[in-house]
């Protein structure tokens, strides 16, 4: 039905789940050996929710390019169940949640990932995560630059806020000084990337069945990452570093065997060291997230700064509205390091809040770079439905592409709107 | 829980020195005072008198649920938990951690507050679809609480120092015997202007609000019901009806059994944890 490339890259998909299960598994393992078949036995509480939803992606325009099929209506499903055991009284949880998408018309969009299959245990000063897990770090809304734990689940959308599971030995100590975080990171995910006939694909289709590593473990290769978070009355903040394999591949143009020119993702090896903060004064909250980075060329430095200013009770309802901007700024050689859109770029946003019954929300912004004026738009609404749906309504449109714009260049014509409803249970 | 006792009953003592200096400067509420008492200074020593009937709980446990109707007589409900900490320094408020269940699109969804007396509180919000905490503004104390007719600023902690106060006359309130006093919100972003409070005489509970908005006209009414007594101190109301008489909406919260003293401690209510709240 499909050609053996295909059947190779599922598996390909597969076998990174198959990875992460394993790592889950060993999680597991390892908790029966520390604690014991008894603690196993004693009475516990199983607790299993999730999600399905139903998507379709709409695409007004005809694709920028010839491999690319001519798909205007792409509907997808997906699935997110959550299932979670816990014992001593909640100072012990086992948390499994796979997740699921078939799409009609995207394979590498149709695809099983492990988000979460971990074992937490909580103590008084102390807790600590063994297994697949999902961890977040930042404070800003355009871009989330420091955040590096998780691969990008990069197949779901283009705004990075969908992430893989992620194998670990995580442990937190708190203290009167901060909350410190040790990650040991066992285990690799590479980065999916669309079909060579999807839209959303880029300028040209990516080869990740033979991706390459700088370090000679591979995927197998422990990542190590640190951090301190603290809140100082009106500041929060949070220090980190992080060494091992960028999640950011870099991707390099091969011919490859039918004598076609694709792009090869190179995974190097990278030290990064990040700063985050927010400092919240009334209705402003004011943000910053900084990286320096090397190991991809010259060592250079990212930031995202900004704020966000809500005015509560607009026209005297009951409804809030937020204003954000941004600056984004990412010093990077991109002979040496992955391209960003976001080099030297704005960001202007506004976000309504109703307050009302259904929870209504709705999200406007734009990124235009400061040189070639090159703008991506995003729009996100969503309300609740009675008390178990949720209608939302995104958009991604590009407007002003510079043909010198990488990333934006590959995508120019592939403006979506998504309308996904989503049942919880 | 051990760790707690020490420094409560310390604080404990500290925090009634306060109040009796407290009173000493404003003149006492006792009816023996030499000198007539002021409408404020009653008004005040009704408010610190119920204040002093609720300190030394330590901590507490509720779940409740919320049903919303709205003008046409629809309802949407929501389920949650909420975990106080009692902080018995009178200059500082509590602490509480508020976990959602329902709807099911929001479940996960952890609220962290630091209440403050006059200033802004601190406040956090885990989004466990994105495992994210964020700082969020809390200059919005008169918005409403998860759509309903509840601000948040009805439902954190009622400190003396957050109001002025001026009592206003004495009068039955149902089978009970009420002050009625006024209170003056101290904090400048409040929704309103001032709130009536009837006081039932014997036990010092409130049982009924009127909040007056920014323009001073009757906007809500709250109604405390079904109280009940634990540890043979401590009253709480399990069911309050809130009436919107501007819009025709109304909450009604009901509070499922309460627990106290179940020794939480002060790290269960800090933002670093509340991704781990459940």
């Amino acid at each position: 039905m499909k050609s053996g490339r295909h059947r190779l890259r599922d598996l390909g998909g597969l076998r990174t789940t198959w990875a992460s299960l394993k790592t889950g598994a060993l999680a597991l393992v390892a908790f029966c050996a520390l604690s014991g078949p008894p603690a196993v036995a004693q009475a516990g509480e199983w607790d299993f929710s999730g999600s399905i939803a139903g998507e379709l992606r709409v695409f007004p325009n005809a694709p920028a390019f010839d491999e690319q099929d001519d798909t205007r209506f792409s509907p997808s499903i997906a699935v997110e169940p959550e299932v979670v055991f816990e014992w001593n009284g909640g100072d012990d949880r086992i948390t499994f949640v796979p997740f699921g998408r078939l799409d009609a018309n995207d394979d590498n969009r149709s695809h099983l990932d492990l988000r979460e299959l971990n074992w937490l245990h909580v103590a008084d000063d102390w807790d600590s995560v063994v297994g697949v897990d999902k961890v977040f770090w930042g404070v800003t809304e355009s871009r989330h630059l420091v955040d590096i734990i998780n691969q990008d689940d990069a197949v779901e959308d283009i705004d990075g806020e969908d992430k893989l599971g992620q194998p670990m030995i995580n442990l937190n100590l708190f203290r009167d000084w901060g909350t410190l975080s040790g990650f040991i990171l066992p285990g690799f995910r590479e980065r999916p990337f669309r079909s060579n006939d999807a839209r959303l694909r880029g300028a040209l289709p990516v080869d990740d069945d033979n991706a390459d590593f700088e370090s000679g473990a591979e995927e197998y290769h422990v990542d190590f990452a640190l951090r301190w978070a603290h809140t100082f009355d009106d500041l929060d903040i949070g220090l980190a570093h992080f060494h091992g394999t960028s999640r950011e591949p870099r991707l390099l143009p091969r011919v490859n065997n039918d004598g076609r020119v694709v792009l090869v993702p190179r995974y190097d090896q990278i030290d990064q060291t990040s700063l985050d903060a927010q400092l919240t004064k009334d209705a402003w909250l004011w943000k910053l997230e900084a990286i320096t980075r090397s190991g991809q060329g010259d060592r250079f430095f990212a930031t995202v700064a900004g704020f966000e200013y809500t005015i509560f009770g607009i026209f005297d309802s009951t409804a809030d509205l937020g204003l954000l901007a941004e600056y984004l700024y990412d010093g990077r050689d991109e002979d040496d390091a992955p391209p960003v859109v976001t080099d030297d770029d704005l960001f202007l946003g506004a976000r309504a809040t109703l307050n009302d019954e259904q929870d209504t929300t709705l999200l406007i912004g734009g990124i235009v770079d400061r040189h070639d004026q090159s703008t991506s738009l995003s729009i996100e609404a969503e309300r609740r439905l009675g008390e178990f749906w949720k209608l939302e309504l995104e958009g991604r449109i590009f407007v002003n592409v510079d043909d010198d714009d990488v990333i934006l260049n590959g995508i120019r014509d592939d403006d979506v709107i998504t309308l996904r409803l989503t049942r919880f249970f | 829980m051990t760790s707690h006792h020490t420094p409560r009953s310390f604080r404990h003592t500290r925090a009634t020195g306060l109040i009796l200096a407290a009173l000493a400067v404003t003149g006492g509420f006792g009816t023996a005072s030499v000198r007539a008492e002021t409408p404020e200074e009653k008004g005040l020593a009704i408010a610190v008198e119920a204040d002093k009937r609720d300190l030394g709980w330590i901590d507490s446990e509720a779940e409740l649920k919320m049903v919303l109707t709205n003008r046409n007589g629809q309802t949407s409900t929501r389920e949650l938990r909420i975990k106080t900490l009692e902080v018995q320094d009178p200059d500082v408020g509590d602490k509480s951690l508020t976990i959602f269940d329902h709807p099911r699109d929001i479940e996960g969804t952890a609220f962290l507050s630091h209440t403050k007396i006059t200033e802004p509180d601190d406040q956090w919000l885990y989004l466990p679809a994105l495992k994210r905490v964020k700082r969020i503004s809390s200059a919005n104390k008169s918005g409403p609480f998860v759509g309903s007719e509840f601000a948040y600023e009805d439902l954190i902690s009622q400190e003396v120092a957050k109001y002025t106060y001026k009592w206003l006359r004495d009068e039955a309130c149902g089978d009970l015997q009420c002050f009625v006093i006024e209170r003056f919100p101290v904090y400048e972003n409040s929704g309103y202007t001032k709130q009536v409070v009837w006081i039932d005489q014997q036990e010092y509970r409130a049982m009924k609000i009127d909040f007056y908005d920014r323009k001073d006209s009757l906007l809500k009414t709250l109604i405390n019901n079904d109280y009940q007594q634990y540890l043979d101190q401590y009253w709480r109301a399990h069911t309050l009806q809130m009436d919107n008489h501007q819009t025709g909406k109304s909450t009604t919260l009901t509070f499922e059994e309460y627990e106290f003293k179940i020794g939480s401690s002060e790290g269960d209510f800090t933002s670093n944890r509340l991704k781990r709240a459940r």
